[in-house]
């Protein structure tokens, strides 16, 4: 009853929404590039004269992950501003 | 008779775990009873104060410190290139700054130019303009203005009357020269100037027949790796005609990134404008480089059943624009989101000192080497997301001109990316 009270009055103030929001998919963001590293690194112990491309395509991809969790974080902006 | 309990009943087990614990069953039951009775009488929700209503007059007087202002002072665009500020021994905030001209255009009132330095940051008009402030915002809300409605925001040049009201009646748009332009034509004239001296050295001859010297061989890697990295994996023979357009981008992205790192400087790569006018770019020579090979997967993905069709074919379709609409938006992301870091790095110096000066002293202490550290990763993703955004438009464009699979087994790619 107590922690319904308090979630209902946080719907006015959107500021806490957009930062729970935010916090879980700076939490995706984290997960997901883990994961990428983990991949990448597995890949150059294997091989490791392919290094410099595993290495351009970590990056390439990690980009890729973390657009995804910035969309989140700008609605997460987005709630907080409009 | 014989009863074999096969299940041992719960209490008994509990019994048993409370006797690990050393707790009778009777004062198990006191406490529970206390702390029952603590959650029933003196549990009750604590709102948040709202302190939107809390305004820190400016100018007059020193002011406890306003980190949003801070926060989107910086981000956001304005008519003056701010340094910073200088509190003078009568407690007065004296900004240092560089002012920058503003253009105005009205239909009723034709156009005016003149330097933003006129309205001595928002205290006095000019020429029937004024700038506003948080301080002024707040004052026409208070008389009863909706400023939601008239969409203003601290640094918007809105119309007077004769007597210094706001007049609705008057459209005004605003075509200065503000930070962010003058910011991106500086990147301009720098990246023209260097890199047509290269190609003058080039054509010359220099670096072709022999080593290159100079600004050739800061920028040589460079070309190269846009590329050989860049441009020939993606796009094959026909890298040539893309070559240009890719390297422009690349380059505008990252000296605009660099420069938006240098503390006073703009932040244009991170203004969703920009990005916007960058990704509609990118869209335009992705959809003039595409075939009708590439039309007819998005309209029929070969290789389902009808049944994935239906969902595909819609999904195929937004993604034609999801992926142009992900470049704007990863740049615009990374780019604020690296700036609003450090400034709110900075600013936990400032909030802790308002508690308590030697508090806001032992912050810096740690808030300056992680900002230090920070400072680093964003020069980092400075060329990370300049290289990210040119790589996917040679890959959108080389995905756009694929041409028909002449391999035996045609296995259907579904939606890329």
């Amino acid at each position: 009853m107590d922690l319904l009270m308090v979630l209902l009055s946080e719907v006015p103030n959107a500021n806490a929404g957009g930062a729970i929001g935010a916090g879980l998919a700076a939490m995706g963001a984290g997960i997901g590039v883990g994961q990428i590293g983990k991949g990448a690194v597995e890949a150059i112990a294997r091989q490791p004269e392919a290094l410099n491309d595993i290495r351009n395509n970590m990056i390439l991809t990690a980009a890729l992950v973390e657009g995804a969790a910035l969309f989140a974080i700008i609605v997460g902006f987005l709630a907080m501003v409009l | 008779m014989r009863v074999k309990l096969v299940f041992y009943p719960h209490p008994l087990i509990f019994a048993a775990n409370l006797k690990n614990l050393m707790i009778g069953g009777r004062v198990t039951f006191i406490l529970a009873l206390i702390f029952s009775s603590f959650l029933a009488c003196f549990s009750n929700t604590a709102l948040a104060a709202d302190d939107k209503e809390q305004k820190d007059g400016e100018g007059g007087k020193k002011s406890s410190f306003n980190a949003t202002e801070v926060i989107f002072g910086h981000i956001l665009d304005a008519h003056e290139f701010h340094f910073l500020d200088i509190i003078g021994k009568d407690g007065r905030k004296k900004p240092v700054t560089i002012p920058l001209p503003v253009i105005l255009y009205s239909p009723e009132r034709g156009f005016t130019a003149f330097m933003s330095s006129r309205f001595h940051h928002g205290h006095t008009p000019y020429r029937g303009y004024a700038l506003l402030t948080e301080h002024k915002i707040h004052e026409l809300h208070k008389e009863g203005v909706d400023v939601k409605k008239a969409g203003f925001f601290p640094g918007k040049i809105i119309p007077l009357t004769a007597d210094g009201k706001w007049d609705p009646n008057v459209s005004v748009y605003d075509i200065s020269l503000t930070r962010n332009v003058v910011q991106m034509l500086l990147a301009l004239g720098l990246l023209v100037w260097i890199l047509l001296s290269i190609a003058k050295r080039y054509r010359r001859g220099e670096g072709v027949h022999s080593a290159p010297k100079g600004v050739q061989n800061l920028l040589e890697p460079v070309i190269t790796f846009v590329r050989d990295e860049v441009a020939k994996p993606n796009l094959g023979r026909r890298y040539e005609k893309y070559l240009p357009y890719l390297l422009t981008v690349f380059f505008f992205i990252l000296v605009n990134n660099i420069f938006g790192l240098i503390p006073g400087s703009a932040n244009v790569t991170g203004n969703i404008a920009v990005t916007l006018v960058l990704g509609l770019i990118s869209f335009v020579v992705i959809l003039f480089s595409s075939n009708k090979h590439y039309w007819g997967h998005i309209i029929n993905p070969p290789g389902m059943p009808v049944g994935v069709k239906a969902i595909l074919i819609p999904v195929e379709i937004l993604s034609v624009f999801i992926k142009p609409f992900a470049l704007i938006i990863r740049l615009f992301a990374n780019m604020v989101a690296g700036h609003i870091i450090i400034i709110c790095l900075i600013s936990l110096i400032f909030i802790f000192a308002g508690l308590n000066v030697y508090a806001g002293w032992g912050t810096s202490v740690f808030s300056i080497a992680f900002t230090i550290f920070i400072y680093f990763i964003e020069i980092l993703v400075a060329f990370i997301q300049a290289f990210i955004f040119t790589m996917l438009t040679a890959v959108f464009i080389g995905q756009a001109f694929e041409g028909s699979h002449d391999d035996v087994d045609h296995h259907a790619d579904p939606v890329v990316v």
